[in-house]
C-alpha cells in the first residue's frame, strides 16, 4: 500500500509538470482560438537558451533567466506579428498547421544557434527525497518535484488573477468570446493576442526550466508537447484549473498504469496510455471536465 | 483559348457524367499516364526512380488516404502512418503465414485490416470533432506502433523488430530493379487515384462533402451520420494501408514499426494541407512538393558548403518558413494556383 501511495505522489508530482505545459496551450487556445502546437517547442528553446545563454557567455543562471525571459516574451510578440496576424479569419486546421511549421522553424533554428548536444540544467534544488516526510511515513518524495509543484501552484494563482481580476485580463477573455464583438467595444485584438503569446512565452520557460533540469536539456523536450495532449481533453481545452485537474489526473495514472497494468502486457505503456485514457474519457464527456459545452446550431 | 470547354455538348447521360467531362482533361490524364508509364522509365536514372519517384508515389497514395478523411469528410487525422504500419505489417504476415500468397492480394488484405483498425479508431468521431478528435487520433498513432513493436508475432518474433519484405512476384514475373518497382508503384497508384476520383462524386463522395460541411444539417437531410463516417474511416484507412505496404515492399525493403512514427504522419499532413485540402490533383501535388523540398534543400545547402549539423537544421528552419510562407500565400494549396491557372487559360489570349 505504501509502494500505492509512492507511486501515485510521483505520478501526481509529474502531472503537475504536464499541468504546466498543457496550461500554456490553453492560454493561447483561450485567448485566440488557435491549438498553439509549438509550445512543446517554445519550452526546448527556452531550455536551451537560458542553458546556452550560461554556457557561452558564463552568465550566472539568475541572469540567464531575465534574459530569456525577455528572449521569449520576443518571440511569442514576433510570432503574432508574422505568423497569427496574416491568418486572420483562416480555418482552425489552417492556424494549427502554421503552428507546426512554426514548430519546425523554432526547433531549427535553437539548435543552429546553441547546438544539438544534451546538456545539464541546474536550478540549484537538489533531487533528493524529503526527510522529514521519509521518517515520518517511510516514503520518498523528491524535493525537486515538491518545489516544482509549488512554482506550478504560483504560477496557475498568478494566471488566475491576471486573467480574472485585472484589466488585460478582461480584455483576454472577452476575445476569447468573441473576436468581433471585442473589436467592437474597442478591445485591440492584436495587442491582446501579443500579450499572450507573451504570457504562453513565458509559461513555456517555467516549463522548460523544471523540466530541463529534470530530464537534462535535450530535443526529447519538444516531445512532451504531446503528453500534455491528454491533459488538454480530460481539462477541457479552455480552462486553466482543467488543465491542473487533467495534469493531476493524467500523471497519476500514467505513472499507475505502468507499474500495476504495464508488467502484464510487457511494458512501455506509459507513450499511449493517457491518449487511450483520454479518448475513453471523450466518450462519456466530449467537452472536457471544464470545457464550455458546445452548443451546435445549424 | 486553349482551355476552353465551349462547343463540347452532352448529349447522353453517359457523357454527362463521365469522370472528366471536358476532353481536354481527359486528353491531359492520358497523356500524363503515357508519359508516366513510357516516357519516364526510359529516361530516368535508377536513383531518381529509389530517392524521388517510388517515394513521391506512395506518398501520394497515403495523402490521397488522408485527403479523403480530412478534406472530403472532414475528419482531422493525426494518426495516417498508423494506419499504413498496419497495412504493412498485415501484408507482411499474410505473405509470411499463407502458402502461395499472391503478393498483390496480400496488398489488398493488408489495406482491408487497416480499413478495420480505421473502424474502430473511427468510432469516437461520432461523438467529438476538430482538435479533440485530432488529438484522439494520436492515440491510434501511439498504440499502433506500441503493439507493433511489443507483439512479437506481428514481426515474426525477430530479435530487432525489423522485418524485411518478401520478394515481389506476379504471374511468375519477380519485380526487382527499381524500374520494375517503379512501374508496380504506379499502376497501383494510378488504379487507386481514378477510383478515388470516381469515389468523391458518387453518392458516398457527396454524403462525405455533406458531413464536411455541416454534420447536423447532413444528418437532418437524412445522411446516415455514423455510416458516412465510418466509411470514410474505412476508405481512408483503406488507401494508407496500401500505401504502407508499398512503401515496405517497395521503397524500404526491411522495416521496423518506428519507420511509420509520428513525423511520417505529420508529413502527410502537410502534403494535404500544402497541396490542398479536398482535391486529388492536390494530393499529388502536395506530396511531389514535400518529397522534393528537402532534395532540393540539401542540394542548395550542400553547395554552401557549411558543415552538416547546420545544414540538417538549415533545412528544418526553411522547411517549417516555408509552410508558414504557403499557408499566408496560398491556404487553400497548390491545386487552387492550378485551378486559377486553368482559369486564365480559359480566357487567354482575349483576358477581356
Amino acid at each position: 500500500m505504501q509502494f500505492f501511495f509512492e507511486v501515485l505522489i510521483a505520478g501526481l508530482l509529474s502531472g503537475v509538470m504536464y499541468a504546466l505545459v498543457a496550461l500554456g496551450f490553453v492560454l493561447i487556445y483561450k485567448a485566440s482560438g488557435v491549438f498553439n502546437f509549438a509550445q512543446g517547442a517554445m519550452v526546448f528553446f527556452a531550455a536551451l537558451t537560458a542553458v546556452g545563454l550560461q554556457e557561452k557567455f558564463g552568465l550566472s543562471i539568475w541572469l540567464s533567466i531575465p534574459i530569456t525571459m525577455v528572449v521569449m516574451v520576443a518571440l511569442g510578440f514576433l510570432t503574432e506579428r508574422v505568423v497569427l496576424r496574416p491568418l486572420v479569419n483562416q480555418h482552425d486546421i489552417t492556424l494549427f498547421m502554421a503552428t507546426i511549421g512554426l514548430t519546425f522553424f523554432i526547433e531549427g533554428f535553437a539548435q543552429l544557434v546553441w547546438g544539438a548536444e544534451v546538456r545539464k540544467l541546474d536550478l540549484g534544488i537538489a533531487d533528493e527525497p524529503i526527510e522529514a516526510i521519509m521518517n515520518s511515513t517511510g516514503m520518498l518524495v523528491s524535493k525537486f518535484d515538491v518545489t516544482a509543484a509549488a512554482i506550478c501552484g504560483v504560477l496557475v494563482a498568478a494566471l488566475a488573477f491576471l486573467f480574472n481580476k485585472t484589466k488585460i485580463g478582461r480584455a483576454l477573455r472577452a476575445v476569447a468570446d468573441d473576436h468581433q464583438a471585442a473589436l467592437t467595444v474597442g478591445i485591440p485584438l492584436q495587442h491582446v493576442w501579443g500579450v499572450v503569446w507573451g504570457v504562453a512565452g513565458f509559461v513555456a520557460l517555467v516549463a522548460g526550466l523544471l523540466w530541463g533540469a529534470r530530464n537534462g536539456v535535450q530535443f526529447a523536450l519538444t516531445f512532451v508537447a504531446l503528453k500534455a495532449l491528454p491533459v488538454l481533453i480530460l481539462g477541457g481545452f479552455t480552462s486553466v484549473p482543467g488543465a491542473i485537474v487533467g495534469g493531476l489526473i493524467i500523471g497519476a495514472t500514467e505513472k499507475l498504469a505502468e507499474v500495476f497494468i504495464g508488467p502484464l502486457v510487457g511494458g512501455g505503456i506509459e507513450g499511449w496510455f493517457p491518449y487511450v485514457l483520454a479518448l475513453l474519457f471523450l466518450l462519456v464527456r466530449p467537452e472536457g471536465l471544464f470545457g464550455e459545452k458546445i452548443i451546435r446550431r445549424i | 483559348m486553349i482551355y476552353r470547354e465551349a462547343g463540347q455538348f452532352k448529349t447522353s447521360y453517359e457523357k454527362d457524367s463521365q469522370i472528366f467531362p471536358i476532353a481536354q482533361d481527359r486528353y491531359a490524364v492520358v497523356a500524363l499516364l503515357l508519359i508516366a508509364f513510357v516516357a519516364v522509365p526510359l529516361m530516368a536514372t535508377p536513383y531518381v526512380f529509389s530517392a524521388i519517384l517510388i517515394p513521391f508515389l506512395i506518398f501520394a497514395l497515403a495523402t490521397l488516404g488522408l485527403n479523403i478523411l480530412t478534406g472530403y469528410a472532414g475528419q482531422m487525422s493525426l494518426g495516417t502512418a498508423a494506419f499504413m504500419a498496419v497495412g504493412a505489417f498485415a501484408s507482411y504476415n499474410f505473405m509470411l503465414r499463407i502458402e502461395g500468397m499472391p503478393v498483390l492480394v496480400a496488398f489488398v488484405l493488408g489495406g482491408v485490416c487497416a480499413a478495420i483498425v480505421g473502424i474502430v479508431f473511427g468510432l469516437p468521431s461520432l461523438r467529438i470533432r476538430g482538435f479533440y478528435l485530432a488529438a484522439s487520433t494520436l492515440a491510434t498513432q501511439f498504440f499502433v506502433v506500441w503493439c507493433l513493436t511489443k507483439v512479437p508475432w506481428f514481426t515474426n518474433n525477430s530479435s530487432s523488430g525489423v522485418i524485411t519484405a518478401q520478394q515481389i512476384e506476379i504471374l511468375g514475373f519477380k519485380f526487382d530493379t527499381p524500374q520494375e518497382k517503379y512501374l508496380l508503384v504506379l499502376a497501383i497508384v494510378a488504379i487507386m487515384a481514378l477510383m478515388a476520383k470516381n469515389m468523391v462524386r458518387s453518392t458516398v463522395g457527396r454524403s462525405w462533402m455533406a458531413v464536411r460541411d455541416m454534420d447536423v444539417a447532413a444528418e437532418v437531410i437524412g445522411f446516415r451520420i455514423m455510416r458516412t463516417k465510418l466509411t470514410a474511416f474505412a476508405v481512408s484507412s483503406f488507401y494508407c494501408g496500401v500505401a504502407g505496404a508499398l512503401y515496405a515492399y517497395c521503397y524500404l525493403g526491411t522495416v521496423e514499426p518506428e519507420a511509420y512514427n509520428l513525423d511520417v504522419s505529420f508529413r502527410i499532413l502537410f502534403m494535404v494541407i500544402i497541396g490542398g485540402v479536398g482535391s486529388i490533383l492536390g494530393s499529388f501535388l502536395g506530396a511531389a512538393f514535400i518529397v522534393l523540398l528537402p532534395v532540393v534543400l540539401s542540394v542548395i545547402v550542400h553547395y554552401t558548403g557549411l558543415p552538416n549539423s547546420v545544414t540538417s537544421n538549415l533545412e528544418l528552419m526553411v522547411f517549417g518558413a516555408l509552410i508558414i510562407f504557403f499557408l499566408i500565400v496560398e491556404p487553400h494549396g497548390l491545386a487552387r494556383l492550378w485551378q486559377i491557372g486553368k482559369e486564365k487559360l480559359r480566357l487567354w489570349p482575349f483576358p477581356h
